[in-house]
């Protein structure tokens, strides 16, 4: 035990000694986690529209003002062909064409359906989705709007009308739900990395070499590595929830003891894999560069920045492998839910297999003797 | 102290240790010879027990380097060939860390390693990785022996050193051997085997000769003759050309020479012929050293 402890000594001596290691751990994440949110924002704004407008009457006047007027579209031009605004989409000028037929006002005060075209350049398949389903509510407000207006009566309009309530993030804001997914990438990365090269720098400096003859045991010697780092990687979680908290107001809806919970365990995964990765590496070169490939899927297939539900079939099976997957997902599950420790059971069961497994053949596969 | 049968060991297409055999008794200074890659650190690391060898087997005080690992590590000071302490760490922080994980104190082995820590103790603060070569060489050596090992294993411990340090380093080893420390030290410094008790000749994973250095010396037969001139390499050309030279080889500023003839009249003849086409030519009788041994061994074995 007290071999342990001097182990643990020596380690976070070393640690708190390599200032540029301990500001990489630190600051990096609390700034990082303070700038992504904003880059990762799937909101599209400045959507380009150019209007055809074939009726020059007052009503399709009216609707090219109302699109100029929202905060989601620039009016690039209102040209009075189509294959002008072809042109202009082929010359990425514009994202949308909106064609207004020339029967469109007169139909519209005899209460018929006129026809709209809409044309987006699906180059940019989200920015084109996007700016048609935006396009198609400033539409149907403003077919509202008039037809309010045509009946004097003030008759209420009939139809189906599709109110959407989002429930558990209602201002659908995009920061609540990428704040504590980054936070999950962050930890798992600084885990993964720092374990992965710490090792592997003792077999290229050659100190293993000197640990190697003492009668220390394997275990003794990994759990002197793996006990510092579960403790930092806590102490920057700490801080990444506090970030989240302080700067976007993101406050856990379930309890933090959950969160702490997972948290510890999923670290010890992750850990796992960073031992894993040091056994198989000679040097720390080749350990950063197994690392940075786990970490390119762990974080392309984790859900965050592409959901799980939306991958084809194999995808999502691949996935069923990604401990972040799981993360992200209790992190979400918890914040923004308010989930208990009983709903994220099966999360938490994974994780904890996932890491007997990992941390096992680690071991075994670390040898003092080769 | 240590018994090694038929140690071999392979790296893919390399063997290099090759059914090697040989016994240190206790309180011996016990010297490996030979060139890079002779093999004389895996066979090093094999005993130390951080190696496996392929086949054969060796113990440490009748512990078996696989079986009793553990007991072997415990009782064994090793020093790796390449400086293998904490570079971030203080020569104290180092002294007290290897104490502790051998589970003794610095102040409990204090005596076995005053002389060499007295040398460095100006410097307990400094970080490891900023001594300079021989004070590195000094603090791995403390840390060697800061479990007071009864086998003290060294591997290359003078490679790089200045002269005067090896000369204060291999003193310091005769001193471990009144303290009763058995030492295996490997070097490739042909001069130093003088200085242990007994050697073994490594060449190519294999033991040539296992012996003391008198004994290995002694085993030198034939004359051994020194010779000199203006040009040395046309006197190398023609000596070799020479029906009566046996080998001839550059050695310092000499080449050495035997003669298949060794008689005063074959000598004679030698020189005359020599000294025709090399008018400062210069031949005198040499004693032997180890590396003569050493070489006129690789010679007959290839």
């Amino acid at each position: 035990m007290s071999v342990l402890l001097h182990l643990l000594a020596k380690e976070f001596r070393q640690i708190f000694r390599d200032r540029i290691i301990l500001a990489m751990m630190m600051v990096m994440p609390a700034g990082q986690l303070i700038v992504l949110p904003l880059a990762a924002n799937f909101e599209v704004r400045n959507i380009n529209v150019c209007v055809v407008d074939h009726d020059h009457s007052t009503a399709s006047r009216r609707l090219t003002e109302s699109i100029s007027r929202s905060s989601y579209f620039t009016l690039v031009d209102v040209v009075p062909s189509m294959r002008s605004a072809m042109n202009m989409m082929a010359a990425n000028t514009i994202d949308v064409a909106l064609e207004i037929p020339h029967d469109f006002d007169r139909r519209m005060v005899r209460g018929e359906s006129p026809r709209i075209v809409l044309a987006a350049n699906a180059i940019n398949g989200m920015k084109a989705n996007i700016g048609t389903v935006y396009l198609g509510h400033v539409l149907q407000r403003f077919s509202d709007e008039q037809y309010i207006a045509a009946s004097a009566d003030g008759l209420q309009r009939r139809g189906i009308e599709i109110r959407t309530i989002d429930r558990f993030n209602p201002a659908l804001n995009y920061r609540t739900y990428m704040v504590p997914g980054i936070l999950a990438l962050l930890l798992t990365m600084i885990a993964v990395y720092l374990s992965a090269l710490n090792i592997v720098r003792e077999q290229e400096i050659g100190t293993i070499e000197q640990i190697n003859v003492t009668p220390i045991t394997k275990v003794q010697f990994i759990a002197g590595k793996l006990i510092p780092f579960w403790i930092l990687g806590l102490v920057v979680f700490s801080i990444g929830m506090l970030l989240a908290r302080v700067v976007y107001g993101v406050i856990p809806q379930g309890s933090i003891v959950t969160i702490y919970l997972f948290a510890g365990v999923y670290l010890i995964t992750v850990l796992g894999l960073g031992l894993l990765i040091s056994t198989i590496s000679r040097t720390q070169q080749q350990a950063m560069f197994m690392s940075f490939f786990f970490m390119m899927i762990f974080i392309m297939m984790g859900g965050l920045f592409t959901s799980i539900d939306s991958m084809p079939a194999w995808a999502q099976t691949i996935t069923i492998l990604n401990p972040v997957r799981y993360f992200i997902d209790v992190m979400r599950m918890v914040v923004l839910k308010g989930s208990t420790l009983y709903d994220i059971r099966h999360h938490l069961l994974v994780i904890a297999v996932m890491g007997v497994v990992l941390n096992g053949v680690a071991v075994l596969n670390y040898r003092k003797t080769n | 102290m240590v018994s090694v049968r038929g140690i071999s060991k392979r790296y893919g297409a390399v063997q290099a240790v090759a059914d090697v055999h040989f016994d240190v008794a206790r309180g011996e200074l016990f010297g490996l010879i030979g060139p890079d890659g002779a093999g004389k650190t895996s066979l090093l690391r094999i005993i130390t027990t951080v190696l496996l060898a392929d086949d054969g087997a060796a113990s440490v005080d009748g512990h078996d380097v696989v079986r009793d690992y553990r007991t072997i590590r415990s009782m064994v000071g090793y020093m790796p060939g390449r400086f293998s302490l904490y570079q971030d760490l203080s020569v104290q922080e180092n002294l007290d860390f290897f104490a502790t994980l051998f589970g003794t104190t610095v102040e409990e082995n204090y005596d076995l390693i005053r002389d060499i820590y007295v040398q460095l103790e100006p410097f307990k603060q400094r970080r490891a990785g900023n001594l300079s070569g021989g004070m590195k060489q000094k603090l791995a050596l403390c840390c060697a022996l800061i479990h007071s090992p009864t086998l003290l294993v060294l591997d290359e411990p003078t490679t790089g050193v200045d002269p005067v340090s090896r000369k204060e380093f291999w003193a310091m080893l005769r001193r471990f051997k009144e303290q009763g420390i058995t030492t295996i030290v490997s070097t490739p410094y042909m001069d130093e085997a003088r200085l242990c008790d007994r050697i073994a000749l490594m060449q190519h994973g294999r033991i040539m000769q296992t012996a003391t250095p008198d004994e290995i010396v002694a085993g030198f037969t034939t004359a051994l003759f020194a010779a000199r001139s203006a040009n040395m390499y046309a006197l190398h050309l023609d000596l070799l050309a020479h029906r009566n030279v046996e080998s001839c080889y550059t050695f310092g500023e000499y080449l050495h020479v035997t003669l298949i003839d060794s008689s005063q009249g074959a000598v004679q003849t030698l020189s005359d012929n020599l000294l025709q086409r090399h008018p400062e030519f210069e031949l005198i009788s040499m004693e032997p050293t180890v590396e003569d041994c050493f070489i006129r061994m690789t010679n007959g074995v290839s």
